[in-house]
């Protein structure tokens, strides 16, 4: 079928949790959102069939929109339309796979086998055991580790360039007897990476070549005193992003529904945030967060960078974020005292019962708080990630060769940042948008002036792929139904001595005339209403230990644009400390939340 | 109407288990095709060369390499104990002997007289696979292991840590919601298996370590007494490898929530039986949950496997799986079509049910699990 004659198209986006679908349609010549549908992704008994939970999210649309779309006896999407049933295009996205666990194993525990930790980890990925020559395992004992713990990837290191190849290759030797399956069974071959010593290639290959997916990357330990990660690490993403997280059970028998090839979400968000950037002339930095992995994206001096923080996110992973970011952090967004113990049983159950929402309202504040921990952990190992010159080496000496430092200078700027953009269940579906907003906020700490948005309903992933095939439909949707403007953030840098000293005063002048000045104190939010559509004029008089971008003190004019919420004046300073009374914190807290009635009842 | 799909656990009353059992390298299976084996035999094995040592002899008696022959006590191949003398000088009369003693028990391996050094093996270290379950041999996978078959009562968990352990079952807790505390464990559940109700308390199951219960099945844990168990936070639900020296299993969750009905009275009618556990668990795509098999003296198998997730409907039982009311049980009163802004202000689909208690209640279809009855 050619791409004028399309009018129907069906999108999908199997997450790690939810599964959601699309309907769009060309109604009066324009490409529209016409309804969408979700249901839990089925990865589980008894069903064990991602397919499954699609055609469950299809039938919600087929519901909504009020016509039939999947075949009488549900296991099929028609395609195409006729006599007004079915589709004329079907296309997906994927991340049902869910998150990153990986086995290390180098030569010697404390050195190439601490490297290998740290590049996996440097990756977002889970490190379930590092295996070493002198780990004090036999063989076996190493063999059936491997095999229990059914790694979704095995990073192999050992050996300086140059030195002795024979202990690398016997860990190969012990990773080939082990005959490591993926974790996802048959059709798919397990990643392994291989990043020792590079004389060993040769042997590695012939060791591993046709038993595991092995790729090879420059040695992360190249000799005793210089450690070089980064390639490690963005090979794991790349890999991850490959072997691991769009499949799913029941993959092979999606791909036969779908007219294009199943893309991993990451790549096909990626996609579209790289579309914004360049459409708009923008820097910006984006985020998807789903169940069990966190996707942050940025572009900045037109650079595009993406990162897969592979265990942060609010159902599978959330106990990770908990554990990662700690029991103090997560409460510090949270106005009101909790008991630890029920916390942590909530938290749990969330993770062992993952398509579950919260329904007390105090829930919704706990989860939010876990997005914005997963947020801000994702956000700095993009950070991290996200450097001008891929692969510069670290020399280090013996002495710090435990620090982990990162290797290049990363390119994210937040004063230089124009747009930043969420994506994912917490901050779509967030009940009222200014909890988005105020997420972003907290999670990112932008600074100067930072345009919000926020894809409407989450269906980013769906258009990405969908641009790849029709790029027409796709921008349509995109432009109409897509991006919803929250407002602009109004953050200068400087800390905050004193909660209530004067910290800017402002000059808004709309576009209709009206002018509106005020001043902002310290440790505050403030909102002022602009609409979605309208920008305004500002001039900004910051006080003297206050920096809107031109220096401590230093006026700033610029151009502020509206949108759902308004314009936020945030000058809770940057960074920002909580009380460290508790009474203290959660009035404040409490204030912030109240400023933007983020919350009935406060 | 969308099934409402909920991720279910296998509750089975009677039906086939499956088991592959292989060893880690290639050995000898030690049973064949149609025998019958109990969960502790031996099905397949092999053996690991043992560990070396090198011993430089020539260097500890302070002489030439080629002349460690003149001071040899033991032979290639010879058995040594540890400690026995390996080689030994003449001394003057009889006098300021030198020797060099075997670091370890073994054998002589190989004696070099271009570099002066004995290798010294240890024994050979057996490795075997148990059946784990009592039943028979299906099928052989040679050099590797055996597929065992067993008819059985099969529960699966929701979460659990420890491997593979059996025993005879007990029920300890007098009722799905009894907490099983420190003062319900006696030296008589040593070796058992043992079920409590809805929650096992961190003294409990310190009393059942310490008085050598093999394992403990249970509807609730604290995470709290989790991570102060474990050593460490639970980040990602990977589990099994623990060497607790126990091995628990949790039916429904996190806190203190009645065993299901169904699991209990299963777990109530197998008491004395043979039952054989494992708690490893992995929550991601391509799920392992932790499980309960109790083998049944039948050979046919009558299956009856839990499918309770085709759809609710009205009058179907669920039990709620998040706050409010986590853990009651209730049925299906209404499937309200158009979604409804609940307390926390999203809009949600969502399920009218009425608890055994007689209370109403409006929720998300996502906060409820479908159970059979």
């Amino acid at each position: 079928m050619s791409k004028t004659e399309i009018t129907s198209i069906l999108a999908t986006d199997c997450g790690s949790t939810t599964t959601k679908a699309i309907l769009i349609e060309k109604r009066d010549n324009v490409f529209r959102l016409v309804v969408r549908g979700e249901a839990p992704t089925t990865v589980e008994a008894p069903v064990e069939d991602v397919t499954q939970g699609v055609l469950n999210a299809v039938s919600e649309v087929q519901e909504l929109a009020g016509r039939q779309i999947l075949t009488d006896d549900g296991k099929a999407i028609i395609k195409p339309i006729k006599d007004g049933k079915g589709v004329d295009l079907y296309v997906s996205t994927s991340s049902a796979g869910g998150g990153l666990q990986m086995m290390v194993s180098g030569v010697v525990k404390t050195m190439s086998g601490e490297s290998a930790t740290r590049a996996a980890l440097g990756a977002g990925a889970i490190v379930m055991d590092v295996l070493a020559t002198n780990d004090g395992r036999l063989p076996h004992q190493k063999i059936q580790r491997i095999r229990h713990l059914r790694p979704d990837m095995i990073l192999l290191s050992g050996g300086v360039d140059g030195g002795t190849k024979s202990h690398v290759i016997a860990l190969a030797e012990i990773i080939a007897a082990a005959s490591p399956k993926a974790r996802l069974g048959a059709g798919y071959e397990l990643p392994v990476l291989y990043a020792g010593n590079k004389d060993a290639q040769a042997e590695i290959k012939e060791t591993l070549g046709t038993k595991v997916a092995l790729d090879i990357t420059d040695n992360l330990r190249p000799s005793m005193e210089s450690e070089n990660l980064m390639p490690t690490r963005q090979k794991i993403q790349h890999l991850f992003l490959e072997h691991v997280m769009s499949h799913a059970p029941g993959y092979p028998h999606l791909m036969e529904l779908t007219d294009e090839d199943i893309m991993p979400t990451p790549g096909a968000v990626g996609d579209i945030m790289q579309l914004i950037s360049r459409k708009k002339g923008l820097t910006v930095v984006g985020a998807d967060i789903g169940g069990a992995t966190t996707d942050v994206f940025s572009v900045f001096q037109g650079i595009y960078n993406k990162s897969v923080s592979a265990n942060y996110g609010m159902s599978y992973s959330i106990s990770n974020v908990f554990a990662e970011a700690g029991l103090e952090n997560i409460m510090r967004w949270v106005p009101f005292e909790m008991d630890e113990r029920d916390l942590r049983n909530r938290v749990k159950n969330k993770m062992i019962r993952p398509t579950t929402i919260p329904y007390l309202l105090e829930e919704l504040m706990v989860e939010q708080a876990c997005a914005r921990e997963a947020l801000r952990l994702s956000f700095d190992q993009h950070r991290s990630l996200a450097v001008g010159l891929k692969g510069i080496q670290q020399e280090r000496t013996i002495g710090d060769v435990f620090e982990q430092t990162m290797t290049g200078e990363t390119l994210v700027n937040l004063k230089d940042l124009n747009m930043l953009i969420g994506s994912g269940g917490v901050l779509s579906h967030a009940p009222r948008r200014q909890q988005t907003a105020m997420m972003l906020i907290d999670s990112f700490l932008p600074e100067g002036l930072t345009q919000l948005t926020v894809d409407s309903i989450f269906m980013m992933p769906q258009l990405g792929v969908l641009a790849k095939v029709h790029e027409e439909a796709a921008l349509s949707v995109f432009e109409r139904d897509c991006l919803i403007y929250l407002g602009t953030c109004v953050a200068p840098t400087g800390i905050v001595k004193k909660t209530g000293e004067a910290v800017l005063d402002y000059v808004l002048t709309k576009q209709n005339g009206d002018v509106l000045k005020g001043t902002v104190n310290g440790g505050e939010l403030n909102v002022v209403k602009l609409a979605v559509g309208e920008t305004a004029k500002i001039v900004i008089h910051p006080k003297r230990h206050y920096d809107m971008g031109n220096g401590p003190g230093k006026d700033f004019e610029g151009e502020v644009s509206g949108g759902v919420v308004g314009l936020i004046f945030d000058t809770r300073g940057r960074p920002f400390k909580f009380p460290t009374d508790n009474a203290e914190r959660v009035k404040l807290v409490k204030s912030w939340y109240k400023a933007l009635d983020l919350y009935p009842g406060l | 109407m969308a099934s409402a799909y909920t991720p279910g656990l296998k509750i089975v009353s009677k039906t086939l288990v499956e088991k592959d059992r292989k060893l880690p390298l290639l050995g000898e299976v030690r049973v064949k095709k149609g025998d019958k084996v109990k969960a502790e035999s031996v099905v397949a094995s092999t053996n690991l060369p043992g560990n070396v040592f090198m011993v430089n002899i020539a260097n500890l008696l302070s002489i030439e390499p080629h002349e460690i022959k003149d001071f040899l006590k033991k032979k290639e191949g010879d058995r040594v104990e540890k400690d026995d003398i390996i080689a030994e000088t003449t001394g003057f009369f009889g006098f300021f002997k030198s020797c060099v003693r075997s670091p370890i028990k073994g054998s002589i391996e190989n004696l070099s007289t271009a570099t002066g050094q004995a290798v010294l093996r240890e024994p050979p270290i057996p490795v075997e696979v148990h059946a784990y379950v009592d039943g028979e041999i299906d099928d052989i996978y040679p050099n590797e292991g055996v597929k065992i078959k067993t008819t059985a009562t099969y529960i699966q968990g929701i979460f659990g840590i420890g491997g593979e352990v059996t025993g005879l079952l007990e029920v300890v807790s007098s009722s799905p919601d009894a907490v099983l505390e420190k003062d319900d464990i006696k030296p008589v559940h040593a070796g058992k298996i043992i079920v409590g109700g809805s929650l096992v308390t961190a003294e409990a199951l310190q009393k059942a370590i310490d008085v050598g219960v093999r394992g403990v099945i249970v509807g609730g844990y604290d995470a709290h007494d989790l991570k102060e168990f474990l050593g460490y936070d639970l980040g990602v639900a990977i589990t099994g490898t623990e060497e607790k020296g126990i091995t628990l299993v949790v039916t429904e969750g996190f806190g203190k929530i009645q065993m299901a009905h169904k699991t209990y009275e299963l777990l109530k009618a197998a008491e004395g039986m043979k039952t054989s556990i494992n708690g490893a668990t992995q929550i991601r795509a391509g799920v392992i949950r932790p499980e309960v098999i109790i083998p049944l003296k039948v050979e046919a198998h009558d299956e009856q496997v839990h499918q309770g997730n085709n759809g609710m409907l009205v009058g179907t039982s669920v039990r709620i799986i998040r706050q409010p009311h986590f853990g009651e049980v209730a049925k299906v009163v209404n499937l309200p079509e158009k979604p409804v802004v609940i307390e926390s202000e999203a809009k949600v689909r969502v399920v009218d049910i009425e608890t055994t208690s007689g209370l109403k209640l409006t929720l998300p279809r996502a906060n409820v699990e479908i159970i059979e009855e």
